[in-house]
């Protein structure tokens, strides 16, 4: 597996372009998200994606291709911090409801909602711990679960985002984008 | 001042240095249509919006410069897909221009409206949605900018009816900056010592040249590194002019249907340089076993193509001419005589192989007809070649001296290409003589073109190479299927009365001996000749490695003098 943090200009169809890349050089994304950076136009993606150093180093090439792509950084073997949210919703009825509670504990995770027959859970943390979690509750009975795929940032002072700006009068940017905030994992 | 978008589309088309643009008018690019009249372009009205994107590209491949095509929304924007797709293939830059319906209609599947920037999302180096006139000098000079920097591509730029027709402040931007978009790059010292390194210990090098010399300008400095570094030259098929055929390292053409002694000479090579190309499967065969004792320089301005379908040894990323003179000084003088003689050892078996020297059995040969237009006219024409068989013995027989005096789609291999090419190359290169050899199949696939050529009264001159086949198909079917001939027989209309009913002038060969004679009258006639060359319908070519093959595993042409069993 291989994670990239990818800068992109945050225009319409640059997701699109992004993922479209991905499907014609035959590569699968396992995980995608996006989100806003501190920067004004400038959105941030983390993209994990199965595939070996060879075929990582031709999606970097191929990323930087795109011209509203504007930084590429493989992550993979780099100290990083590698964060997934989830909300999950468990059945937890009076005799259960103590044991599922207790359980949230052991993760660290958090109680967002109760309601008579269920609760809902929310965690952050690696994928792993996610999964685990998850199969722990699954007895208690998952009813429904939400996912925001896997984000990262490298441990310590370097930044991937330093001087990075969009291209100068970037253009549509008063339009509705159709991209921005989309979070999914495929 | 105040101007209209469609002005301004005008106004930074000229600015950009356009002279000319091939099209055709619709419904939404109709407001810029009308602002034409006013500013000093040329526009050639093409039969077919895909004619007129190949007509940019024959243009922006014969000059150098970007060629611009148009057309409206809808049906006009897909028909433009073939054209964007062949010269995203050969990176060759052209900028399409397409109406777009109102920006308010978008999404709402309006009258012709397609998502042309999504479907040309894989086909387009870049593309643009313009929905406003502020907007629109900017998307042309980026469009321009990025076509023909780096490695050159198509670029779509898609302008919504009240972007072309609503105004604002014209200003001309400033040249773009695009933050996102590098298309310089440059290796570093130890990178150009070790290339040198592997120079200097090679025994058996071969330099691969493709599209690239001729992209970047580099054939001076290809031929003096060659000289040099005493290293022969084996050419892809796009890579054709970039060392003139004629000087005494240039082996002639590799891959599947190059020379044999070519592609030998590749398998048994220990050091290859690749220049400007990008080891396509029709130049390397079996990956498995290309080359296999060869270390590999790729020197090559895509990173993204080093290590794509062969692992190198070196990749140096820029501009192929740049690199190559900075090179120059580490690589001292040698010489491999041994080398370059085993090689023309090589040649001889191929040369009593050669069509040209058979026995004359009074058939007419597609291989002659070529040969004899290469000796008519001096080498020095610019031809157009479309698809298939003829296009590979072009290849073979006409030997050509100056960079992009070959046009040709090597990528795509979009049959349809050649003639409107061969427009955008001559309305490029007005003084330049243009031949177009064309398939008697490709030929109908834009034959309507004709009618552009007598409107504009263009003037070159179109070889039907007519074998009454699909000829590279039937030869595929021949080879591997039997010679069950499905769907490749082809019944032909009459083509010079064809050529008559659009006004030019048409003439059929049929021997040998009317060939020359033809051929110079079309020389001397003002205005254009086809002529319809009726060949050999059943003649191959060869060599011919299958597809996925080993190089070295070509089928050679039978012939009276040579056993061939051996090596079939
Ligand atoms: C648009 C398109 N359709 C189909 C093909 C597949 N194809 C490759 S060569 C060829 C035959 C070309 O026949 P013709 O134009 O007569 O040339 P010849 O090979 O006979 O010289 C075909 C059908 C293609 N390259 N392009
Ligand atoms: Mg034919």
């Amino acid at each position: 597996m291989n994670t990239f943090v990818v800068l992109v200009e945050n225009l319409p169809g640059v997701l699109t372009r992004v993922a479209s890349l991905f499907r014609r050089r035959g590569f699968n994304i396992e995980s995608l998200t996006v989100g806003h950076t501190q920067t004004p136009g400038v959105s941030r993606m983390t993209i994990a994606v199965d595939t070996d150093e060879l075929g990582a180093r031709r999606v970097e090439a191929n990323l930087y291709k795109l011209i509203n792509v504007l930084r590429v950084d493989n992550v993979t073997s780099a100290p990083t911090v590698l964060r997934d949210l989830a909300l999950i919703k468990v059945t937890a009825t009076p005799e259960t409801r103590a044991h599922v509670m207790q359980l949230v504990e052991v993760y660290r995770a958090r109680v967002v909602d109760v309601s008579p027959s269920s609760l809902v859970v929310e965690i952050t943390g690696t994928e792993e711990k996610i999964d685990s979690l998850i199969e722990v509750l699954r007895p208690y009975g998952v009813l429904e679960m939400a996912r925001t795929g896997t984000i990262a940032m490298v441990r310590g002072g370097t930044t991937s985002t330093e001087g990075i700006s969009t291209s100068n009068g970037a253009t549509h940017t008063e339009h509705p984008t159709d991209d921005v905030s989309v979070s999914y994992s495929v | 001042m105040k101007k209209t978008g469609a002005q301004i589309l005008w106004e930074s088309l000229v600015r950009e240095g356009a002279t000319c643009v091939f099209g055709y008018p619709g419904g939404a690019i109709l407001p810029a249509y009308d602002a034409m009249l006013d500013f000093p372009i040329r526009h050639i009205l093409v039969r077919h919006e895909q004619g007129a994107t190949h007509m940019a590209d024959g243009f922006a491949r014969a000059t150098g410069n970007v060629g611009v095509a148009m057309a409206t929304s809808g049906p006009g924007a897909t028909n433009m897909v073939t054209g964007i797709a062949t010269a995203m293939m050969d990176s060759s830059p052209i900028v399409c221009i397409t109406g777009q319906v109102g920006s308010k209609l978008i999404g709402s599947d309006a009258f012709q409206e397609t998502d042309i920037t999504g479907i040309t999302l894989p086909i387009t180096k870049h593309n643009y949605l313009v929905t406003r006139p502020d907007d629109v000098a900017r998307a042309i000079r980026e469009a321009f900018y990025v076509a023909r920097s780096g490695r050159p591509g198509p670029v779509l730029v898609d302008v919504t009816k009240d972007a072309q027709q609503s105004s604002c402040e014209f200003e001309w931007p400033a040249e773009p900056t695009l933050t996102g978009y590098r298309p310089n790059h440059w290796p570093s010292k130890p990178e150009f010592e070790r290339a040198a390194e592997l120079i200097h210990a090679a025994k058996r090098p071969v330099i691969l040249a493709g599209h690239g010399i001729v992209l970047s300008g580099a054939t001076d400095v290809v031929r003096r590194f060659a000289e040099r570094a005493h290293v022969p030259v084996a050419m892809t098929l796009l890579g054709l002019g970039g060392l003139a055929a004629s000087h005494p390292l240039n082996l002639g053409m590799m891959g599947m249907h190059g020379e044999a002694w070519v592609n030998t000479a590749i398998q048994e090579a220990d050091l290859l340089l690749a220049f400007g190309m990008r080891f396509d499967d029709r130049v390397t065969g079996n990956l498995k076993t290309y080359a296999p004792q060869a270390r590999k320089i790729h020197i090559e301005i895509d990173p993204a193509e080093i290590n794509k379908n062969v692992k190198v040894d070196v990749g140096l990323v820029g501009d192929l001419r740049d690199i190559l003179e900075e090179l120059l000084p580490y690589v001292g003088a040698c010489d491999r005589t041994e080398w370059i003689d085993h090689i023309s050892h090589l040649k001889g078996d191929s040369a009593v192989r050669d069509i040209q020297q058979l026995p004359d059995s009074g058939h007419l040969y597609a291989a002659h007809v070529i040969h004899d237009i290469w000796k008519a006219t001096n080498g020095e024409a610019i031809v157009v070649t479309d698809v298939g068989q003829h296009q590979m013995w072009e290849a073979q027989y006409y030997h050509h001296e100056e960079p992009r005096s070959l046009i040709t789609s090597g990528g795509l291999g979009t049959m349809g290409f050649a003639l409107p090419a061969a427009i955008g190359a001559k309305v490029g290169r007005p003084d330049a003589e243009v031949w177009v050899i064309v398939g008697d199949g490709g030929f109908q696939m834009t034959m309507a073109e004709l009618a552009t050529i007598a409107q504009e009264n263009i003037d070159l001159n179109v070889a039907i190479i007519n074998n009454g086949f699909l000829g590279m198909v039937r030869q595929w079917q021949e080879f591997f299927y039997e010679r069950r001939y499905a769907a490749t027989p082809l019944v032909n209309p009459d083509f010079t009365r064809l050529a008559e009913a659009f006004g030019l002038k048409g003439a059929r060969v049929r021997s040998r001996a009317e060939v020359v004679p033809t051929v110079q009258a079309a020389r001397e006639h003002a205005g254009t000749v086809v002529i319809d060359f009726q060949v050999e319908q059943e003649d191959s070519v060869f060599p011919m490695v299958p597809a996925g093959a080993d190089l070295h595993a070509m089928i050679r042409r039978p012939s009276a003098i040579v056993e061939t069993g051996a090596d079939v």
